[in-house]
C-alpha cells in the first residue's frame, strides 16, 4: 500500500525525425508522493509529460498508469484513463470564449452529475481553494496570467483526480502567489492523498514540495539523478546536479 | 482497496429519535466518486420521511471531500426546502476543515456583472452607441491608413518590398486557380443559359457580346473581388488579429515600428496590384468559357466569336472594371487589416476577426458597385 506504483514508465524512447529527445527513460511514481521532474531548458520535461498523460505516441517503450497501459490505447480507450487525472499546461489553457466558471464548470457538468445547485457550490469552493472567489464571471483574458494558472489548477482539480500533472505551475508569478501555489499543491496531496507529478524549475518550491525528484538532461536524453533533492543537492556525485541544486555554475 | 469499494456509496441507517426527528448514519466513502449516487439514494429516502428535524451523523464517514460537503449541503437544503432542519454531527476535525470552505450561498455573488440591461431604449441606446464609436474607429482607421500610405510615398524605404512581394503571391498567384476556374465555369454557364433565349431570335451571335460585356464591366470585377475577399481578406484579418492577441503587435510598435504601415501597406499596395490583374484573368477565362459554349453547342466559328467579343467591348469598359477593382481592392484590404486590429481577447476573437472581415468587405464591395452602377447610369 505504501509504494504503491501508480505510474510506470519503462524505456521510453522518444524521436523527433532523426533528433531522439528521450532515449530509454523508466521510473516509477509511487502512489500519494510528489515527484518533481527537473531539468535544464530543452531536455524534454514537457515532452516526457505529454507522454505519460497520452497525448503523444512514444517511438517505443511503455506508460501505465494505474496498471493500465495508456501507450497502447486509442483515443476512446483513453476516455477511461483521462478521468483520473487532471492536467495543468504551461499556458493554462483555459478555453478563451468561457468564463473562468463555466471552464471550471465544464468536467463538473460532463461527468459529476451532480444537480445544478450542488455544481455551482463546487465551483465557488474550487475558486476559494485558489484564492479566485469572485473572479467566476471573468473571461480569461480579462485576468492576470498568475490568476489564469490557478484557474488553471482549479480547473485540472475539478473532479478531485487521484493523479494531477502540473506543468510549472509557478512560471512567472510573483514569489508570494508562487508560495501560495506550493501551500496549495501540498494540501491537496495531504488531505485527498493525490498523486502530483510537476514540471519546475523553481528551487524553493521543488525542496518545499518534492518528495521525490527526477532530473533530466540534454546532453544524456535521460534521467540524470533520482531522489530526495535534500540528499542531492550535497551529496550527488553528478556535477551538473549539484551545479543546478547550489545554482552555481563554476561547481 | 479495490476498485469496486473506491465507487460503492456510503452505507445508511435511519434512526426514528422522535416525531418528526430522525437521525441518518452515514458509514463508508463520501467523496467525488460517491457523491452522484449517494444523492440519488438519500435524497428519495430523505422525502419520503420529510423529517422536521434530521440530524447526519458522519462519524464512520471514513473518506471525505469537497463533494462530499456538497452533499451534505445538498440534503441540508432539501430539508430546509421541506420546512424541516438539518444539521451535521460527529464531525472530524479533518473534515470539519473541508466542510468550513462551503459556508458560502452559491448564489452570493450574482451581481458582480454589470446586468445586461432589458429595457429597450436603453438597450437601443446602448447599441447606437456601440455603432457610432464602430464608425468612428472605422474613420480614424482608414485615416490613420492615408497617413500611412503619404508616409511611404515620402521615404520609399519604408515600404517593406519583401513583404509585398510575399503577398502579392499569397493575394494573387495563389488564387489564380481557384478564380480561374470559377470564372471559366461562369463564362460557360452564362453562354449556356443565354443561349437557350437568343435561340429562340437566331440571334446566336451575341451571346459572345452579351458574355463578353457582362464580364468586364460587371461580374468580372465582382466575382474576384468576392473570391479574393473570402481568401485574403480573412487571412489578413485572422492573421493580424492573431498577432495582436498575442502581443507582437504591442511589440512591433514598442520596436518603433509603425503597425499599420509595417502590417497594412503591404497588403494594401499588393492586393490594389493583383486584384485589377486578377480581374482581367478572369474575364478572360469567361470569355473561353463561353466559347467553348459557342463552338460546340451554338455552331459558331472560333473567330467569329472572338471577333463578336472584340466588337462589343470599348476601351471604357475595360478602364471602367479596372477602376472598380482596384477600389474593391481596397476595400478588401483596408476592412481585412480593420477587424484585425480591432480584435481583443482570445481565440474566439480571431475567429470573429476573420469572420466580420468578410462579410463586410462582401457587403462594402455590393455597395460600392451599386453607387458606381448609379453614377454611370445618370452621369454617362
Amino acid at each position: 500500500m505504501e509504494k504503491e506504483k501508480i505510474i510506470q514508465v519503462k524505456n521510453l524512447t522518444v524521436k523527433y525525425g532523426d533528433h531522439t529527445i528521450l532515449d530509454s527513460v523508466s521510473f516509477d511514481v509511487y502512489s500519494g508522493e510528489i515527484l518533481v521532474i527537473l531539468g535544464g531548458s530543452g531536455c524534454g520535461k514537457t515532452t516526457l509529460l505529454r507522454h505519460m498523460i497520452g497525448l503523444e505516441t512514444s517511438f517505443s517503450g511503455s506508460v501505465a498508469i494505474d496498471d493500465e497501459m495508456i501507450t497502447d490505447k486509442d483515443e476512446s480507450q483513453m476516455f477511461n484513463v483521462f478521468q483520473k487525472i487532471g492536467v495543468l499546461f504551461q499556458g493554462s489553457a483555459l478555453i478563451g470564449s468561457m468564463t473562468i466558471g463555466e471552464n471550471i464548470a465544464l468536467p463538473l457538468q460532463e461527468y459529476a452529475n451532480l444537480p445544478q445547485r450542488s455544481i455551482q457550490l463546487l465551483i465557488q469552493t474550487k475558486l476559494a481553494s485558489v484564492n479566485l472567489l469572485g473572479f467566476d464571471r471573468h473571461l480569461p483574458s480579462e485576468i492576470s496570467g498568475g490568476m489564469k494558472k490557478r484557474a488553471g489548477l482549479a480547473r485540472a482539480m475539478a473532479l478531485n483526480p487521484r493523479i494531477l500533472f502540473l506543468d510549472e505551475p509557478s512560471a512567472g508569478l510573483d514569489p508570494v502567489t508562487s508560495a501560495e501555489i506550493d501551500q496549495l499543491i501540498l494540501k491537496i496531496n495531504h488531505e485527498l492523498s493525490t498523486t502530483i507529478v510537476i514540471i519546475t524549475h523553481e528551487l524553493a518550491s521543488i525542496f518545499k514540495v518534492a518528495s521525490r525528484i527526477i532530473m533530466l538532461d540534454k546532453s544524456k536524453k535521460g534521467i540524470i539523478a533520482e531522489g530526495d533533492p535534500n540528499y542531492l543537492k550535497e551529496h550527488s556525485e553528478n556535477r551538473l546536479v549539484r551545479r543546478f541544486f547550489n545554482r552555481n555554475p563554476d561547481l | 482497496m479495490t476498485d469496486t469499494s473506491r465507487f460503492s456509496p456510503p452505507t445508511r441507517q435511519w434512526l426514528k429519535t422522535g416525531e418528526g426527528n430522525f437521525t441518518l448514519r452515514l458509514a463508508g466513502r463520501l467523496d467525488v466518486n460517491t457523491a452522484s449516487a449517494a444523492l440519488k439514494t438519500i435524497v428519495p429516502e430523505l422525502k419520503i420521511r420529510s423529517p422536521l428535524y434530521l440530524a447526519i451523523n458522519i462519524e464512520d464517514i471514513h473518506f471525505f471531500d469537497d463533494f462530499g460537503a456538497v452533499v451534505l449541503f445538498e440534503l441540508k437544503k432539501q430539508t430546509e426546502d421541506q420546512k424541516g432542519t438539518a444539521e451535521i454531527i460527529g464531525v472530524h476535525k479533518s473534515t470539519q476543515s473541508i466542510l468550513d470552505r462551503i459556508t458560502f450561498e452559491p448564489d452570493s455573488n450574482e451581481t458582480k456583472q454589470t446586468p445586461r440591461s432589458d429595457n429597450f431604449p436603453e438597450r437601443l441606446g446602448e447599441a447606437t452607441f456601440k455603432f457610432c464609436s464602430n464608425l468612428g474607429y472605422l474613420l480614424s482607421f482608414f485615416g490613420a491608413v492615408l497617413v500611412a500610405v503619404c508616409h511611404v510615398f515620402r521615404q520609399p524605404k519604408r515600404l517593406r518590398l519583401n513583404d509585398m512581394i510575399f503577398q502579392m503571391e499569397k493575394t494573387g498567384v495563389n488564387a489564380l486557380p481557384i478564380v480561374g476556374m470559377i470564372s471559366f465555369l461562369l463564362g460557360l454557364i452564362m453562354a449556356f443559359m443565354s443561349s437557350i433565349q437568343l435561340k429562340q431570335f437566331g440571334a446566336n451571335i451575341y451571346v459572345a457580346s452579351l458574355v463578353a460585356l457582362a464580364m468586364i464591366s460587371e461580374l468580372g470585377p465582382i466575382m474576384t473581388a468576392i473570391i479574393v475577399s473570402g481568401r485574403s481578406g480573412s487571412a489578413f484579418a485572422a492573421e493580424i488579429a492573431t498577432m495582436k492577441v498575442s502581443e507582437e503587435i504591442d511589440a512591433l510598435f514598442t520596436m518603433g515600428f509603425d503597425p499599420v504601415i509595417f502590417l497594412t501597406i503591404p497588403r494594401l499596395f499588393a492586393a490594389i496590384i493583383v486584384v485589377p490583374i486578377l480581374t482581367v484573368l478572369s474575364n478572360l477565362f469567361a470569355i473561353t468559357g463561353g466559347l467553348v459554349i459557342g463552338v460546340t453547342m451554338l455552331n459558331l466559328t472560333t473567330g467569329s466569336y472572338i471577333s463578336q467579343s472584340v466588337e462589343a467591348i470599348t476601351l471604357f469598359e475595360i478602364l471602367w472594371g479596372l477602376f472598380k477593382s482596384i477600389v474593391f481592392a481596397v476595400l478588401i484590404a483596408w476592412t481585412g487589416c480593420l477587424r484585425g486590429f480591432q480584435a481583443r481577447g482570445g481565440a474566439s476573437a480571431v475567429g470573429n476577426a476573420a469572420t466580420s472581415a468578410v462579410v463586410s468587405s462582401i457587403f462594402l464591395i455590393i455597395l460600392f458597385d451599386s453607387v458606381f452602377a448609379v453614377i454611370r447610369s445618370y452621369w454617362w
